[in-house]
Parts: structure tokens; sequence; C-alpha cells
């Protein structure tokens, strides 16, 4: 299938920096997306130039393989990482105001605010001025005026910070039901762990460049380490040579906590029936770790930065 | 085009609606209104009116007690001896005695003035100065002269200016002119002022509300600006225009109320004459009956200016090319405006805060306060002088500039049609400048920026 929207070869440089350089991405159509890395990887910049704001230096974006013009302006949600709305203005009015923006109709728009501010619970706000609100509604207006021209791509940069939990889950589920509805959504953030469970591909950004991406589950896969953590009761002593003991952790009342790592061609189910068979442990917990994207970056990173680099990284973190 | 038609929606109604536009759009005409009505009523109550106790012993007045013209003073006799007089004066609520003895009309002195309190210099001034006019009246009469021959004598001539150019005669008021340079200036100075200023606030505020970026998501920068400057020069224009409709009610309001020529004689600023014949008028119900006679020769002497400023002031109106003068005032109300206010836009964009913007405003501002000062003394004396001339084409002097050479004439027209379309260039090229700064500034969080980085920024690519 065609992606929705691909960049090839995009570079774009700031008079001291390159803040993308020969970045390619393929985003699948009705997929959530996480673009993920540091601050300053370069993610807000690539996002700048989906959403026309500033343009590639080099390369280019294309949208259902069409090159980016200023009509598709209307395709794309876009909620920045600085955000926020005018303090002195109606609810209402500037919802109205941001989506006819955005090309639509008055009517259709003041139809499309009405539902969404009930959907969201905050009809009875239309008409005060936003200072007015809490920070939490003014969030779920910020929302509203990403998604109310029902674009086919929604892009989110650092969505969840500043949004309470109970927000969070809310948007979550809205942005599900978006989905469903055939969007593509384009999460922007360096919290990785925030979206893991969201994001059905990802690509990781450091330094301007891409240094990974595909489906979370291939990516999983690969950076599998057959490894599995053990947890139970007893004194756990593994003498095997195909099973490695990578850390050992005692805790109280006899109870201890494993990784054991597999070599040659040992199944997890070899390593549960040595463990039985032992005879000295009490299995009460026994399942694969699965790498984070957070670790499987910093492996990342780790394999294609030079040393120095890979330091100043880890002072930082 | 559709969306800058949104923008500019939204920046001339918030604006608008906004309480504070709509208070100083009606309290301005007010303000106005009451500098002009405050001090004619002031000299109407005249409260402060002091009574001056006369003790004529040497009969200077010979019965008539004058009247003073400037209302301050009112005269009252009391016996002549001046032990008496004393007597008098610390009964009564004097404010003042003067005491003439008999003198020697070839050299007069032994006149004194008693007060309870030191008295003003003014004052003192004043009486001082009624005595040798009295003095030097019975001097002439002494020498022959009598007040009908010196009135005779007296000269007043009033110089009639007349343009005199290849149209034929005008007559002219120079007074008016200078009036009309003057006002059409100080309107287009403060407009950009005030408005401009608008416009870097703006800015400043969707830069701070963290708004910008979801809206040049929609628009490009280029069209959020431009909205945004024609806006606010929509809301000056509203503004002005109720302006000129409120005060020209509220000066015909005043005038049914306090008299015509009054209002239009304090409107030409010459309050002081006009209000001359009214304190005599309320001098002469006051003072001795004598006095009346002398009282209604001077207000009729005093009458004559405020009628003259009248009749010079509709001649003056009529000398001056009244379409052209509104005509090139809209012209470069907005031009002036345009080419400024793009320059105060990319300011606004370039920093995070208002008080950020001291650095940049300077170089912006310093054309414009400079024009204005020199304007009031330069282009004033010599309207189509060098200087005049050369920064009535110059787009960052030529609004104020032009405005203060036209009303005086003798523009030729290839000059005003250079300047106009200098200023139209000049707006074209700082509105390019301003877009280039604005779109890489308003993206610019928590960085103080230097010029070098804003030259910088012009060849950014998009």
């Amino acid at each position: 299938m065609q992606p929705i929207l691909q960049a090839l070869n995009v570079r774009k440089a700031y008079a001291q920096h390159v803040a993308l350089n020969g970045v390619s991405l393929d985003i699948p159509e009705r997929s959530i997306f996480g673009l993920l890395g540091p601050n300053g990887a370069g993610k807000t910049s690539l996002i700048r130039i989906i959403t026309q704001i500033t343009g590639a230096d080099e390369g280019e974006i294309r949208l259902r393989g069409e090159k980016l013009k200023p009509a598709h302006i209307a395709e794309i949600g876009y909620l920045p990482e600085e955000r926020g709305l005018y303090k002195k203005m109606k609810v209402g009015e500037q919802l109205l105001y941001l989506a006819r923006l955005k090309g639509l109709s008055k009517a259709d728009a003041t139809e499309r605010i009405r539902a969404w501010l009930t959907r969201l619970d905050i009809k009875p706000w239309a008409e005060k001025n936003v200072e007015d609100l809490s920070k939490g509604m003014q969030q779920k207006v910020q929302f509203i005026a990403t998604v109310l021209h029902e674009p086919s791509i929604i892009i989110l940069d650092e969505p969840f910070s500043g949004f309470d939990p109970i927000n969070a889950n809310l948007i979550k589920d809205e942005i599900l039901a978006l989905r469903e509805k055939g969007a593509t959504i384009i999460f922007s953030t360096h919290r990785m762990e925030s979206v893991e469970e969201l994001c059905d591909n990802i690509a990781l950004i450091n330094r301007s460049h891409k240094v990974l991406d595909g489906s979370v589950r291939d990516i999983k896969n690969t950076f599998k380490t057959q490894t599995y953590v053990v947890e139970g009761k007893g004194r756990l002593m593994v003498l095997h040579p195909d099973f490695e003991v990578l850390e050992h952790r005692e805790r109280e009342n006899g109870h201890f906590y494993d990784l054991i790592k597999l070599h040659g061609n040992t199944s997890p189910n070899d390593l549960l029936r040595y463990l039985i068979g032992a005879g000295s442990v009490e299995v009460h917990a026994f399942r694969e770790l699965i790498p984070s994207i957070n670790d499987i970056f910093i492996r990342r990173v780790q394999e294609t930065m030079p040393e120095s680099l890979v330091e100043e990284l880890e002072t930082v973190r | 085009m559709e969306k800058i038609i949104l923008i500019f929606q939204r920046e001339y109604l918030t604006r608008v609606r906004k309480k504070s536009f709509v208070i100083m759009t009606l309290l301005a005409p007010l303000l106005m209104a009451a500098f002009i009505v405050v001090p004619v009523m002031l000299s109407q109550i005249s409260s402060n009116q002091k009574v001056v106790a006369v003790a004529d012993e040497g009969n200077i007045f010979a019965g008539e007690l004058p009247t003073d013209p400037s209302n301050d003073l009112r005269y009252e006799a009391v016996p002549a001896q001046l032990d008496a007089a004393k007597a008098a004066f610390k009964k009564g609520k004097y404010a003042a005695l003067l005491y003439i003895p008999r003198y020697d009309m070839a050299e007069p002195k032994g006149f004194r003035i008693f007060s309870k309190e030191n008295l003003s210099l003014n004052t003192q001034i004043s009486l001082e100065r009624l005595i040798n006019r009295q003095i030097e009246a019975a001097r002439m009469r002494q020498a022959g002269l009598d007040k009908a021959t010196l009135d005779k004598i007296k000269a007043d001539v009033d110089l009639e200016t007349i343009n005199l150019s290849d149209d034929g005669e005008k007559t002219s008021s120079t007074g008016v002119t200078t009036g009309i340079a003057y006002l059409c200036a100080f309107l287009i100075y403060m407009f950009i002022f005030i408005y401009g200023v608008q416009i870097m606030r703006g800015v400043i505020e969707e830069k701070t509300n963290r708004i910008v970026e979801v809206v040049i998501s929609s628009v490009k920068p280029f069209q959020l600006m431009m909205g945004k400057v024609l806006g606010i020069a929509a809301v000056g224009l509203t503004q002005l225009l109720l302006w000129v409709i409120l005060s020209t009610a509220v000066t015909t309001g005043l005038a049914s109320v306090f008299g015509a020529e009054k209002v239009v004689a304090a409107r030409t600023g010459q309050l002081q004459q006009a209000t001359a014949p009214q304190a005599g008028t309320v001098a002469a119900g006051t003072s001795t009956p004598a006095a009346s006679t002398v009282t209604a020769t001077t207000a009729k002497e005093k009458e004559n200016p405020a009628v003259k400023i009248q009749q010079s002031f509709v001649a003056g109106l009529a000398s001056i090319n009244l379409p052209l003068i509104i005509g090139a005032f809209l012209f470069y109300f907005l031009g002036g405006y345009l080419f400024y206010g793009a320059l105060f836009g990319a300011i606004g964009s370039a920093v995070d805060n208002e008080t950020d913007t001291q650095q940049f405003m300077l170089p912006v501002t310093m054309p414009l306060i400079l024009t204005f000062v020199i304007a009031q003394s330069v282009i004033i004396r010599d309207p189509n002088g060098t200087v005049a001339t050369w920064m009535s084409m110059i787009p960052f002097t030529s609004p104020i500039a032009m405005m203060m050479r036209l009303p005086f004439g003798g523009v030729p027209g290839w000059q005003l049609l250079l300047s106009m379309a200098l200023l139209i260039l000049g707006f074209l090229l700082t509105i390019w400048v301003a877009a280039r700064i604005y779109r890489v500034g308003i993206l610019m969080y928590g960085k103080k920026v230097t010029y070098g980085e804003l030259s910088k920024w012009m060849f950014y690519k998009a």
C-alpha cells in the first residue's frame, strides 16, 4: 500500500546547525506513527516542513504521492509543542476563526464546533473567554481546534506534556477513535515510553539523522535478546552452559529476580523445565524481556555513534 | 486573500469591541471639548476676582473708576482721606487699598498700596499701569489733546495676506494654514505611533500566547502580518472617523450653548481676546454707572478681533485646496502607517516581550520623532525650502513633512506624485523586509536577537 506521507531525503539547515540531514520516512495510512528522538534531534523541524511552515532545503515531502502544495494545509491538523489560544477571545469564536482559516465554511464549522464541545463536555464554556478556562479545558479546546476540519493527517507534537492524566487518556481515546475513522496520526515526542503502546510504526531521529524506523513489532523482534525475567522463591543455581544469568537480585524472604539469557538452540521451555527440575526454586513469574523503545534507541545510538558522543549522551541522561 | 480577510476581520472586531477602544473614542472628543469649554467657563465665573479699594484723594480718576481688562480686579471707591480709607479698608473685604495722594502732575509720587497680605506682582504691575495711563491721559489733556483726537491718531492695521500665483489671487491666512498643517502632521504622527505599537503588541501577544504556530500552519506568515496590519489600520480609521463626527457634534452642541463666535474663536486659539468682551460686560454690571461708557467702547473695540478671526478663518479655509488636503491626508495617513506598521510588526516578531523591544524601536521611531521636531521649526518657517523638499520625498519622513508643506501651497505636482510613489515603494520594501524577519522571528522563543541575526533572517529560504 502506498504510504499517505513520504519524506524523501529531506535536509534543512539553519545558520548554525543542520536540523535534518537526508531524512526519509514512509508513514502508512491509518497508522499511528511515532516520531521519536531526544530534544533538538530535528523532530519539530521535520513537522514544520510537513505543515508547510518552513520549506526543506533539499528533498521533498509527498502526500499521497503528490508533492506538498498549499492546498494540502486543509488535510493536516497540527497541535504544536508551543501551543496556546487567544486569551481574550471566546471559545466558540476562536474555534470558528481557526476552522475558517483552515478553509471550513461558517455553517459547517459552527455545526462541528457544537458537536465537539458537547462531546468533550465543555459546551457551557463556549461563550467564555479562553482566559477564564482551566488549563485542562484549554487543552481540550486546542485539541478540538486541531481536528475540527477533519484532517486526514493529525500531527501532535509532544501531545501529553502538560496534560493531566485524565485529559491525556481522554485525548488518547479520541485519537484512537479518529484513527478508526481513517485518520493517520503522527506523534512526536522525546518521552518515548509515553507513546510506545499507542504506536504502530516509529522512526527514531537523533542529531538530524534518522537512526531507525519500521513497525514497532518488527523493531522489537529485531532487538530481542533472548533474555527472560524469572521471579520466584528459593535458592537459584544456574549451572547450565546455555543459560547465562545477566542479573541476579535477592529480595526479602528468599525471593529473587533474575535476568537469564538463552544461548544456542535452547527455548524458553527448556529454561523453565530446567528451573523446575532443579527443585530448589518455586517459579512465580516467567516472561520474555522485551526491550523498550528507549533501550532500543540507546543501543542503536551506541552502535551508530562515535564513542565520545555516546559518553556525552550518557552523561546527559 | 480570503484568509487575509478572515484575519483582518478578527483583528478589527476584537479591537473595536475592546472597552479601551470605546472609552478612548468617546472620551477624546469630550476631553478636547473640555479643553475649550473649561477656560471659557472659568473666565465667566471669575471666582478669584479681587476687590481693590481706591482712596482717590488726588482725584486722578475724576469719579470714574476704571475696569480691569483682564477682569481679575475690581475697583471700589472708599473715602478719599487716608485715615477714613484705612478704616473702611479694615472693615470691608478688600484685597488691597490703593491710595492716590494729591500729586504734582510734573513729578507724580507718593502713591501707595496697602494690603493685608503681600500682593502678587501681577496685581502690582496692573495697578502701576493703571495709574500711569491715567497720568498720561491727564498730561495729554494738558497738552491740548482730547480722547477723540487720540483715538483718531491710533493706528490698527491688519495685513491681508494674498497668494499670488498662476491661478490668480487668493486671500489666505497664515494662521489657518499653519494650524491645518500642524493638525494633519500631528494626527499622522500620533496615528503611526499608537497603532504601530499596537501591531507590535499584537504580534508579541500571538507569540506569548503560543497561538502563532497554530495559525501559521493554516496561513502564510505574510498573510497573517498583512491581515493584522490592515485590520489595525481599519481600527485607526474608524477611530478617526468617529472622532471627527463626535467632536463636530460636541462642538456644535457647545456653540449653541455658549454662542458660536466664542467657540469658533476658541478653536482658533484666540481664547484670550475672545473672552475679553465678556469680561467687559461683567465689569459693566458692577462698576459705577459712569464707567459703563468706557466699558462699552472697549467692548466694541475688543469684539472686532473675534469677528476678524472668524472672517479670516473662513477666508483661510477658502484659500486652501481642501479636497487636495483631505485626499493627501488620507493617503499619507495610511501610507505612513503601513510603511512604519510593517517595521513595527517585524520588531514584534523578533522579541519575546515588550521590554526587549527598546533596542529595535529606537531606529524606527527616531526618524518619526525627528521629522516632527524639524517640521515644527524648519518646515513651518520655510515650507518649500531644501530641507522641507527633501524630507517630503524620503518615505521615512514624507508622511509628516509633506502634510506640513501641502497646506501652504506651492508644492509642484511632480513632487507630490514622486513623494507618493516613493512612499508606496518604501512600503513594499519595508513589508518585504518585515515579512522575512517575521516568518523566522515568530517561531523563535527565548532568545535575545541581535541586528546581525535579523539581517541573516532576511536571506533564509522560506
